[in-house]
């Protein structure tokens, strides 16, 4: 950025102001306030973007009940709720760095910033792991998708605890449209999640060399409230996929 | 016309500022990577002017062929493509940034006092955004263009069709992120940024109104990005949520689709009415009457503007008892825009009103979107909505709104304010008559349509029946008219660069801080930051100045 | 990046007092506790949904969830100590989000209704 740097060699006043506030700032407030600011408005953006498929499943639930409660039936709980652990206690380590930062403390900042990291990998890992079930019983829509489980609950051992009875051919091919949503929703939130990990990567890089103990924690803070996000599109998530439609 | 509130300086001493924002740095790299939030306005100047004429050469084709009642000038399916494109070049490639974008960039900080937009860098990366969803638009158009109309209707988008709907999705897609970042950086802007003493209520209402506008595209464009995200996904893997024989619903694609584009008619008429707000004033020297109330009816323009979306499905199929109060919410928008024309009509009453250029352009915005907001009544009534609907008196209505409301104000607010941007006065006399020329232009071409719409002729098709001919090549000729009158302020504008005349810090003796700085402005805009300590158009603080000015140029 | 690689260079430790001027900083035993009520409420909630309770499981699930997304916006996201700006922008985002869904349902739900 060739003007900045222009600007940042210009004796700037008498440097009453810190080196990292932008020149077109009255002041440290000003820019903390802006940026903050700014970046909650991306997040209702967010909010937004989710919120069309928050609409889509909320129509599609109430057309095609019984699919939902089959579709649902082949989530694991348990592979669900230990990712809403492992994400809370993402959150909890992301805060906790954010505190860090303003305590200026160097050394805790990295590693809740490595924590957040391992988290965010283990949730993305346990998602594959989920993942990879649904490609291999063609739970996937529009790859190949087998409406196999639905029409013949018998066949399918993984959901013989819920005694399900067998959809008619018309609802069980509705489950695809869950699906759908499943993957829709699950992957655009980890996509989210990767784009986030990859930030983490370069702050631990950056916190290491002392970037954000200076007193200026803009970017640790944006990035933290982009992190709880995140987390909390995973809290409307979990049960409106795995949890609320359980009982048919 | 004798009187004129224009005061040059004396052109045979006057110089333009040696230093400003344009002669600060030099070569192609200081403007591609500036910061500079008067220099990324330009860039968005030159880029929106480009896609405006692409889009203004479809629309020439799409009159030519329309000329006569057979389709003979192209085929059937070239003309789908056709106005496909000008719609989507016209609606998100000028209409959304077109205001915004240039001015509003341009000046907002400008206008609050500030050194900068609040993100200089989001707002070039809002330009890039836009210049690679405008690429991806004219890659659509050499490699096949897309004939799905620029509403991309499911399931013509997602299953009948074999054209190019990825690469325009994707460009809209990319586009709509700039349209976001410039709205963030605005809402950012607005509330963090203005200069001591700047507060609300003395904030110009052209301010006022990007607020409200910067609210939508914040709020609004999210939900077309998702929504166009699930007809690619649809297209490329059919994930079957806007299928009906996977039991979706194609309906649900236009609830989330109108959810943003209804809003988006807000987004670009709400800028364009800030423009007017300033023109009149200047003009009729006189604050705008009722300064709060024009600036809440920007307000509740945008909020009502989010519950009216389902008027553009009437005839689709949606449900009988939410048309109804559909219909009724929709009839409220025009409330808060009646608001408006009337406190600018009061605005003129006893002002001493001068009739340079952008005032003409303001008065032709004041008549055309009155007709274009009160046939917009008609559509929101259910009933007449369902004979109306899908003719021709829908491509009036939105077009007396956007291009005799909107461009009738970009161009004012150009004219306004080239002086400003540039240093020198356009030529006064032609560009009087290209704005009667464009005024006539546009009467001639839409208004048969208006009449075209309630005889029953519908829209998009290449071909019609032979009694419709008569009006049809009313609004042809009414389009090359039109269409002189678009290419004569580029041509003068573009003479002005070198030769117009000099206009000193403030030509039209207007009020806005803008105003009293030097024109072009410095890079950091002011000198020292300012402090307001009057209203928004306070002409008699504007005479004081201009005394106080007087008495030390007499004393030294 | 550049601001970056100068304040590096420009490391002052004694610049405090150009930032937090009026930051509320929140103590880790906050977040320790907001931690324990989202991990108690996360058990709560896949617990709930283990009964059919009818009506009732979405319902819970719901709750649970809104209080559970409250407390992270509240705490972690540090809005109960912000301005009353982003406390309105949080307003705002919920507001348009619910018309989204609350306008598009008056559809939905009203189609089986017929005609007049």
């Amino acid at each position: 950025m060739s003007d900045s740097t222009a600007i940042a060699q210009t004796p700037h006043g008498t440097h009453e102001h810190p080196p990292y506030q932008r020149h077109h700032f009255e002041s440290m407030d000003q820019q903390v306030d802006a940026t903050g600011f700014a970046m909650w408005l991306f997040l209702l953006t967010e909010i937004m973007f989710f919120g069309g498929l928050f609409t889509a499943y909320l129509i599609y639930r109430n057309w095609y009940f019984p699919a939902f409660v089959a579709g649902s039936h082949q989530l694991n709980i348990f592979w669900g709720s230990l990712n809403t652990l492992v994400l809370i206690s993402s959150s909890f380590t992301m805060a906790m760095g954010v505190w860090c930062a303003e305590m200026r403390k160097q050394g805790a900042l990295v590693l809740c910033l490595v924590l957040t990291f391992i988290l965010g990998i283990g949730f993305l890992g346990i998602k594959t792991i989920e993942y990879k079930e649904k490609f291999e019983k063609h739970h996937v829509p529009g790859l190949h998708f087998s409406v196999k489980s639905f029409v013949d609950p018998a066949s399918d051992p993984d959901i013989a605890q819920y005694h399900d009875k067998p959809l008619r051919l018309d609802m069980a091919r509705h489950t695809e449209l869950y699906f759908f949503l499943y993957f829709a929703m699950t992957g655009m939130h980890a996509l989210h999640m990767i784009i986030g990990i990859g930030i983490l990567g370069f702050m631990i890089f950056r916190a290491r060399a002392g970037a954000y103990t200076t007193g200026h924690i803009t970017f640790v803070e944006n990035f933290g409230l982009y992190w709880h996000f995140v987390d909390i599109i995973w809290i409307f998530l979990f049960p409106l996929l795995y949890l609320i439609s359980r009982h048919g | 016309m004798s009187s004129t509130i224009v005061s040059l300086p004396d052109q045979s001493t006057a110089r333009i500022p040696k230093t400003n924002f344009i002669t600060k740095e030099n070569g192609l790299l200081s403007w591609l990577l500036t910061s500079d939030h008067k220099r990324i306005a330009i860039l968005y100047l030159i880029s929106i002017t480009f896609f405006f004429f692409i889009g203004g050469a479809m629309a020439g084709l799409i009159r030519l062929e329309l000329l006569t009642p057979q389709s003979d000038l192209m085929a059937t399916d070239t003309y789908n493509k056709v106005f496909t494109m000008h719609g989507v070049i016209m609606i998100f490639l000028f209409l959304v940034p077109s205001v915004p974008a240039t001015l509003g960039n341009f000046l907002i900080p400008l206008m609050l006092g500030a050194k900068d937009l609040a993100l200089p860098k989001v707002n070039l990366l809002s330009w890039y955004l836009y210049v690679v969803g405008g690429i991806m638009v004219l890659y659509t158009m050499v490699s096949g263009g897309v004939d799905t109309g620029w509403t991309f209707t499911t399931p013509l988008s997602t299953h009948y069709l074999n054209t190019n709907v990825i690469s325009t999705g994707l460009a809209i897609f990319v586009a709509g992120f700039s349209s976001i970042f410039t709205g963030l950086n605005f809402i950012v802007t607005i509330h963090k940024m203005r200069a001591p003493g700047m507060t609300w209520f003395r904030m110009p209402l052209f301010v006022w109104a990007h607020y409200a506008a910067s609210i939508l595209m914040v709020l609004g464009t999210p939900v077309l990005a998702i929504a166009i995200v699930l007809v690619l996904l649809e297209r490329t893997v059919g994930i079957g949520v806007f299928d009906p024989t996977k039991g979706g619903d194609p309906l649900l694609f236009q609830h989330l689709f109108w959810f943003y584009s209804h809003p988006a008619v807000y987004i670009m008429i709400l800028p364009g009415m800030g423009v007017i707000s300033e023109v009149i004033s200047t003009f009729s020297r006189k604050r705008v009457f009722g300064y709060t109330a024009v600036a809440f009816s920007s307000v509740a323009i945008a909020v009502f503007g989010f519950f009216v979306w389902e008027h553009h499905m009437f005839i689709m199929g949606v449900s009988n008892y939410s048309m109804l109060v559909f219909s009724l919410l929709t009839m409220l928008v025009a409330v808060p825009s009646a608001i408006k024309i009337f406190n600018w009509t009061f605005t003129l009453y006893k002002g001493s009103i001068t009739f340079e250029t952008p005032m003409l352009y303001a008065f032709g915005f004041m008549g055309l979107f009155t007709i274009g907001g009160l046939t917009g009544v008609f559509l929101a009534s259910s009933g007449t909505d369902i004979h109306l609907t899908e003719t021709y008196f829908i491509v009036a209505h939105f077009h007396f709104v956007m291009v005799g409301g909107m461009l009738m104000a970009f161009l004012s607010g150009i004219h306004f304010w080239w002086p400003k941007i540039t240093g020198r006065m356009y030529p006064e006399k032609i560009s009087q008559l290209a704005a009667l020329i464009t005024f006539i232009g546009f009467n001639f071409t839409f208004f048969p349509q208006f009449i075209l719409g309630t005889l029953g002729m519908p829209r998009r098709y290449a071909a019609y029946p032979p009694e419709f001919q008569i009006l049809n090549v009313f609004s042809t000729a009414g389009a090359t008219i039109l269409g002189v009158g678009y290419l004569l302020p580029i041509l003068y504008l573009t003479w002005s660069l070198k030769y117009g005349e000099i206009a000193g810090n403030n030509p039209w003796q207007a009020t806005g801080l803008e105003w009293q700085i030097q024109s072009p402005p410095l890079t950091e805009n002011f000198i020292e930051i300012p402090i307001m300590d009057h209203d928004a158009y306070d002409y008699e603080w504007l005479e004081r100045q201009n005394q106080k000015e007087k008495e030390v140029t007499s004393v030294g | 990046m550049s601001e970056h690689q100068e304040q590096h260079e420009h490391h002052e430790p004694d610049n405090r007092d150009v930032h937090d001027t009026d930051f509320h900083v929140v103590s880790p035993v906050t977040y320790i506790i907001v931690f324990s009520v989202l991990l108690v409420l996360t058990g709560v909630t896949v617990l709930a949904s283990l009964f059919d309770l009818n009506a009732w499981n979405p319902i819970i699930a719901l709750f649970i969830a809104c209080v559970k997304a409250t407390t992270v916006v509240l705490f972690f996201m540090h809005v109960k100590y912000s301005s009353r700006l982003t406390k309105l922008t949080v307003g705002a985002g919920l507001f348009t989000f619910l018309i989204l869904i609350g306008m598009t349902m008056s559809d939905y739900f009203t189609r089986a209704w017929g005609r007049w």
